[in-house]
């Protein structure tokens, strides 16, 4: 009979209705968690190129995306975890791991003891698996015998490390050893100067993807709420620890494509790959407007991350600033992103 | 099996339920009857093992031992999930509810409704149009929904307006049984009112009702019959008519115990 929708007026204009400005931005920003990013990698856009017009050239637009594409990846992975209060820091260990795997399997130079010579499809698909029982080994760990994400992972990070060198050597597989399908996230389209790499396209296509699972499915409105209240979620007949586990595999999966990024990003497999990456994945997160606390966040906040990521780093290096300023900037964006979280939690209240 | 007797058997049955936390013993060998359309309070101290007790028929806590049956049949929940399929709907007492979820989402959390067809089936898509729309309606025909609007985040809400929700999840889904564990501590005069008529509304409707209060005015309103809980077992069961809030209070703290001969341990209504 009567629309059930009439007379509800919308939360927004009820809150920011009767709301001092400050609360207006409090849960307007609790509300969209990825605008603080979005605010801030325009701004840093505006303000380097400003600074260096060479920053909005193609060559260099092309360059920060090639430059975002495995932390981008990897934050996927990253911020599935995160949302349900977890943390990985092994998911760069897990990505080398991958990636050795791969390259070794389908290595085709004869000169080498781990010469396998798989099909490179076939050595791809390995690799991804190893990453995905890597990412099982932490969600078992974690879900089995109760241990907290931060713990496991800071052990797996040193055991994953320990096992790719064990079983690979030191040996950096260079690119000729490497078939080209091993290689084609490397390979770049051009649209007018500006070079799209195959792998950009993966990752963006993966964020839509999970995007899309975790707005539209039950797994993943179920994660939200594993991370949110992870009693309440089980109360209501929520499975906390299927919900767990199957986000480390899933993470282990990402993470696996990540590997096979890597891969064409640099042309290489090494075992020694950006140790970095761990905290980068984290960084990106965060500064994406996930908390880390969980049950809040989203794929956007983290890909606007990702970006201001390499955006700050490039664009402070043009600007002249050495590294060591880039390393302080990035440290202050995760600071305030954190505490900018905190503030944004107290609507709760 | 005549409709007679089927009215006179209980629909669900506690015997001797025990658990323990570590060192402290939060049931020690409870029962308990519930008869089929009745509305059955709960009452007892703090920590006299009431929601220990539920927990266990609801399927969030396993207990020791003892056995619970459900139509006469032996239940050994493992989950939640394996109560509710089996239309034991419970509002805890800690409410339940994912804070950063909306309300539409808190309804349906665990059983979410998916889109028809292959985008439901193959991409898992949810039906959050179809969700929202009955919740809404939901809340309405509840009557207990004064929220703003149905994609408001639960965390934005209100005590009362959260306990408004989880009681309607539970109004909604529970076809045989629903348990509502304090449900008007967090609520004012005219939301626990109400509360109360939705009680008597379900009963009406045929569904019996676990009631757990401290609210001695409204469980002698509603209930049928007043189980007391006292140091993790039934103490007695008594009914409004019989017995007075007086009474109850001191079987509660042990000033007063009643004879089995006096007691209320049969069904008192006739379902209807
Ligand atoms: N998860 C738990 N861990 C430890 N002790 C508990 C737990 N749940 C309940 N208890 C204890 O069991 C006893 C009964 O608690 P409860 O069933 O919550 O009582 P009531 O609901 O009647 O107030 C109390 O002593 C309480 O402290
Ligand atoms: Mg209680």
């Amino acid at each position: 009979m009567s629309n059930p929708n009439s007379g509800t007026i919308d939360l927004a204009e009820e809150f920011l209705g009767r709301r001092t400005p400050m609360q207006r931005i409090q849960v307007t920003l609790h509300r969209y968690p990825y605008l603080s990013p979005l605010v801030v990698l325009i701004v840093a856009l505006i303000i380097f190129t400003l600074i260096n017009p060479r920053f909005v050239l193609p060559g260099n637009l092309s360059f920060i995306t090639q430059q975002t594409v495995v932390i981008g990846t990897l934050a996927i992975a990253q911020t599935l975890i995160i949302l349900t209060a977890g943390i990985d820091l092994s998911i760069g260990a897990i990505m080398v791991f991958g990636q050795m795997v791969m390259a070794n399997l389908a290595i085709t130079a004869a000169s080498n003891a781990t010469n396998f010579g798989l099909p490179p499809w076939l050595a791809i698909t390995i690799g991804i698996c190893a990453s995905i029982l890597a990412g099982a080994i932490n969600g078992f760990l974690i879900v089995k015998l109760s241990l907290p994400p931060f713990i496991v992972t800071l052990g797996t990070l040193s055991v994953f490390t320990a096992l790719t060198l064990i079983l690979f050597k030191a040996r950096t597989i260079q690119g000729p050893e490497m078939p080209d399908l091993l290689k084609v996230m490397g390979v770049a389209i051009k649209i007018g100067s500006f070079q799209l790499m195959v792998g950009v396209i993966v990752m963006l296509v993966l964020f839509a993807i999970f995007t899309y699972v975790l707005r539209m499915t039950s797994w993943g409105t179920h994660i939200y709420a594993v991370g949110d209240d992870p009693q309440a979620a089980e109360l209501s007949g929520i499975s906390t620890k299927r919900v767990l586990f199957s986000v480390y595999v899933v993470a282990g999966f990402i993470t696996g494509i990540g590997a096979w990024i890597y891969i064409g990003r640099t042309g290489a497999a090494s075992p020694n790959a950006d140790p970095s990456i761990n905290l980068d994945t984290i960084t990106a997160v965060v500064i994406g407007g996930t908390s880390l606390f969980g049950g809040r966040g989203t794929l956007i906040g983290t890909l606007l991350g990702a970006f201001i990521v390499v955006v700050v780093e490039n664009g402070l290096a043009l600007a002249g600033l050495d590294q060591a300023y880039r390393v302080l900037a990035i440290g202050i964006l995760v600071i305030a992103a954190v505490a900018l979280d905190q503030w944004i939690r107290k609507v709760r209240a | 099996m005549s409709t007679q007797t089927l009215a006179l058997d209980p629909l669900l049955t506690c015997r001797g339920l025990v658990k323990s936390f570590g060192h402290v013993i939060g049931l020690n060998g409870a029962d308990l009857d519930l008869y089929p359309g009745e509305v059955l309070a709960v009452v007892g101290d703090n920590g006299a093992g009431k929601s220990t007790m539920i927990k266990c028929v609801a399927g969030a806590l396993i207990p020791d031992t003892g056995e619970i049956t459900l139509n006469g049949e032996r239940k050994d929940f493992k989950r939640t999930q394996d109560a509710r399929l089996q239309g034991i709907e419970t509002v805890f007492q800690t409410l339940a509810v994912s804070p950063a979820l909306d309300i539409a989402s808190n309804l349906y959390l665990g059983r979410e409704l998916r889109k028809p067809g292959v985008i439901g089936k193959v991409f898992r898509m949810l039906d959050k149009k179809r969700m929202r729309t009955e919740a809404s309606q939901h809340l309405q025909d509840l009557g207990i929904g004064t929220v703003q609007s149905i994609t408001q985040t639960v965390e934005t809400l209100s005590g009362g307006q959260r306990q408004a929700v989880a009681v309607a999840r539970a109004a909604v889904f529970g076809s045989k049984l629903i348990i509502l564990d304090e449900p008007t501590a967090a609520l004012g005069v005219r939301e626990s009112a109400r509360v109360l008529q939705l009680i008597k509304d379900l009963r009406d409707r045929g569904l019996p009702v676990i009631l757990i209060s401290h609210n001695m005015p409204q469980v002698f309103e509603v209930a049928d019959r007043i189980h007391v809980q006292r140091l993790g077992r039934r103490a007695a069961v008594v009914t409004p008519q019989t017995h007075t809030m007086n009474d109850v209070v001191a079987i509660m703290t042990g000033a007063m115990t009643v004879d089995e001969k006096d007691q209320a341990l049969g069904p008192v209504r006739s379902a209807n």
